[in-house]
């Protein structure tokens, strides 16, 4: 073990810990907001959050952000990032649409609908992967792979963006590390006290409650899932665009992996439960972190299940328990 | 009439739980059904609200024909529920779940919502003491008393009431019954649901018996309570 490097760096490690938790935190969301309402795991969230990926990669390739500095830069990456999240916004909402609420309305078993997710998730993430063999379908091959890249190989927006680092007390800190982690604790923020605060927050809160009561106060079922799919959509879509600004690099299987540690999450935190989301998705970064400086990087995976596995026998609801239904305002 | 159900069939699978009833509610009256458990009552009321969809028969409020409605629109019309079990959020202070009975208003930021919100927390005291108290640390009394104020903080024309008294002391039982009647004073029709016959007839207008899906007894609440027959089965020696 590498006790030495790991106490020189440990704030460094620290601060890129959190910025990879507030990532997950932002995905674990969707996951976690779903789950409340319906108690259904979207496990074609991952997928929503590969979409969003791309909508970033490509915005940014076809505005040039590679020529472009100070106030353009700074707009065409706001752009990306409306890109992103209305890219996965939407397919957030075609999946509620298409792959659930014909069961959901027909009062399916839920493993039904976890089958769909599954089918789901596979064939957004290949539609993706093979995009050039699409494309070449409408005679668009040419045109498009040398723009959008090779549909199953890494697509990089390396080198458009420089990622200034600065020092404070002798402590070298990525300024896009503390973007991503401002940017992410403010979103949860937001949220928080949107579900917390607005009508439409209690009306989703009544619903993952008790759906029948609400319906007797006149909250409408259907709409409020689509705004819990749109909501964890937009979130995705934020984290896509912070994620490919830390990154750079993404790829059509790219949620997967990524979609495992934002549930991971989740269920470290509590699933359901929106707080538990922010502080399972920081836990789960950190400790990563640390625990590859400390084991080396083919542990990081391993370290974030150990993890999941120690803290669900001590608490098996999780860090914060309680759902979203019965999280206090 | 405010309320008319007209040859009402309510179907579990292949269970009939509610065979061709027809009633109505007058408008400004209370009006009871009264059975054994398993009648049908919850059943009834459930279709009224329109969580139950209906085999055959119609539902007609105001005039209007509401029976194919989703119960989240029916709230608007003016019919509300406080259903069976009390089903308060329990995750949600009082005040929250106040403001979700409310959930289909617009004014929630005038006078006329504080001016309900006064009216109810002046018929349930006890609600305005415990306003930020989370509705699932309260009594089941406490939360009887919040199912019902939720319900009119829509401000309904009809409110549904599904056991009001059940699980209660009898004196919280006497006061339940009192302020029913002081909601309906205060200018609202309700269709009430009770096992406590004796109480409910003594205060309804009108009542109807349910046995088995059906409806076997109608009258005023005097007449059925001076009924041997109905003495006999549902008051059984005096309460
Ligand atoms: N969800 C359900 N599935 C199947 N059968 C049901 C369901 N709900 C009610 N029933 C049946 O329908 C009949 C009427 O039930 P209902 O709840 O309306 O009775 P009730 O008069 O309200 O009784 P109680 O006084 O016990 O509340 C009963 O035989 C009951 O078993
Ligand atoms: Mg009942």
């Amino acid at each position: 073990m590498n006790f030495e490097f790991f106490f020189n760096n440990l704030p460094e490690l620290t601060i890129t810990g959190l910025a990879f938790g507030a990532i997950y935190a932002l995905i674990a969301l969707g996951y976690t907001m779903v789950y409340g309402v319906l108690q259904l795991i979207n496990f074609a969230h991952s997928e929503v959050f590969m979409y969003g990926t791309f909508a970033t990669l490509w915005t940014v390739i076809a505005l040039n952000a590679a020529d472009a500095n100070g106030v353009k830069l700074i707009a065409i990456l706001i752009v990306a990032l409306f890109a992103s999240m209305a890219l996965s916004a939407l397919i957030a909402l075609a999946l509620e649409r298409v792959a659930y609420r014909r069961l959901i309305e027909r009062d399916a078993p839920r493993l039904i609908a976890l089958i769909s997710a599954i089918g789901a998730s596979f064939v957004l993430a290949e539609l993706m992967g093979l995009r050039d063999r699409i494309a070449g379908w409408f005679g668009l091959d040419d045109d498009l792979s040398e723009y959008v890249g090779k549909a199953r190989i890494n697509n990089s927006m390396a080198g458009t963006l420089e990622k200034p680092r600065f020092d404070v007390g002798g402590v070298s800190i990525s300024s896009i590390d503390i973007i991503v982690i401002v940017a992410a604790v403010g979103m949860m923020v937001l949220l928080d006290q949107f579900v917390r605060r607005s009508r439409l927050g209690k009306g989703i809160r009544a619903t993952a409650q008790d759906p029948e009561t609400a319906s007797l106060m006149g909250v409408n079922p259907t709409r409020t899932i689509q705004v819990t799919f749109l909501i964890g959509g937009l979130m995705a879509g934020v984290a896509a665009f912070l994620y490919m600004l830390k990154i750079d690099t993404t790829k059509y299987d790219v949620g997967f992996l990524l979609g495992v540690k934002a549930f991971t999450a989740a269920v470290l935190g509590g699933i359901g439960n929106l707080r538990g989301a922010l502080l399972g998705g920081l836990v789960l970064g950190v400790a990563e972190n640390w625990g590859q400086a400390l084991f080396g990087g083919e542990w990081r995976d391993v370290i974030a299940f150990v993890l999941l596995v120690l803290i669900l026998l001590v608490r098996p609801t999780g860090l914060l328990g309680e759902s979203l239904g019965k999280a206090r305002a | 009439m405010l309320l008319e159900v007209e040859g009402l069939c309510v179907n579990y699978g292949h269970i009939e739980a509610i065979r061709d009833i027809s009633f109505g509610v007058p408008e400004g009256t209370v009006t009871t059904l009264i059975g054994a458990n398993g009648a049908g009552k919850t059943t009834t009321l459930k279709t009224v609200s329109g969580l139950r969809k209906v085999r055959a028969g119609s539902i007609r409020f105001e005039g209007k024909d509401i029976t194919s409605i989703e119960p989240y629109n029916r709230v608007k019309l003016g019919i509300s529920q406080s259903p069976e079990g009390r089903r308060c959020f329990i995750g949600m202070t009082v005040r929250e779940n106040l403001e979700m009975g409310a959930f289909t208003r617009k004014d929630r930021k005038t006078a006329a919502y504080r001016e309900d919100l006064d009216r109810v927390l002046g018929l349930f005291p006890r609600l305005d003491e415990r306003i930020d108290q989370i509705a699932g640390t309260m009594s089941g009394g406490e939360q009887q008393m919040l199912a019902m104020g939720r319900a009119l903080m829509s401000r309904p024309r009809l409110l549904l009431l599904d056991e009001p008294s059940m699980g209660l002391a009898p004196k919280l039982i006497q006061q339940i019954f009192s302020i029913i009647t002081e909601i309906n004073e205060q200018g609202t029709t309700v269709l009430l649901v009770e096992q406590n016959a004796a109480q409910a007839l003594k205060r309804s207008h009108d009542a109807h018996i349910l046995e088995t899906g059906s409806i076997v007894r109608t009258g005023t609440g005097k007449e059925l309570a001076g009924d041997p027959a109905v003495k006999a089965a549902y008051l059984g020696g005096d309460v």
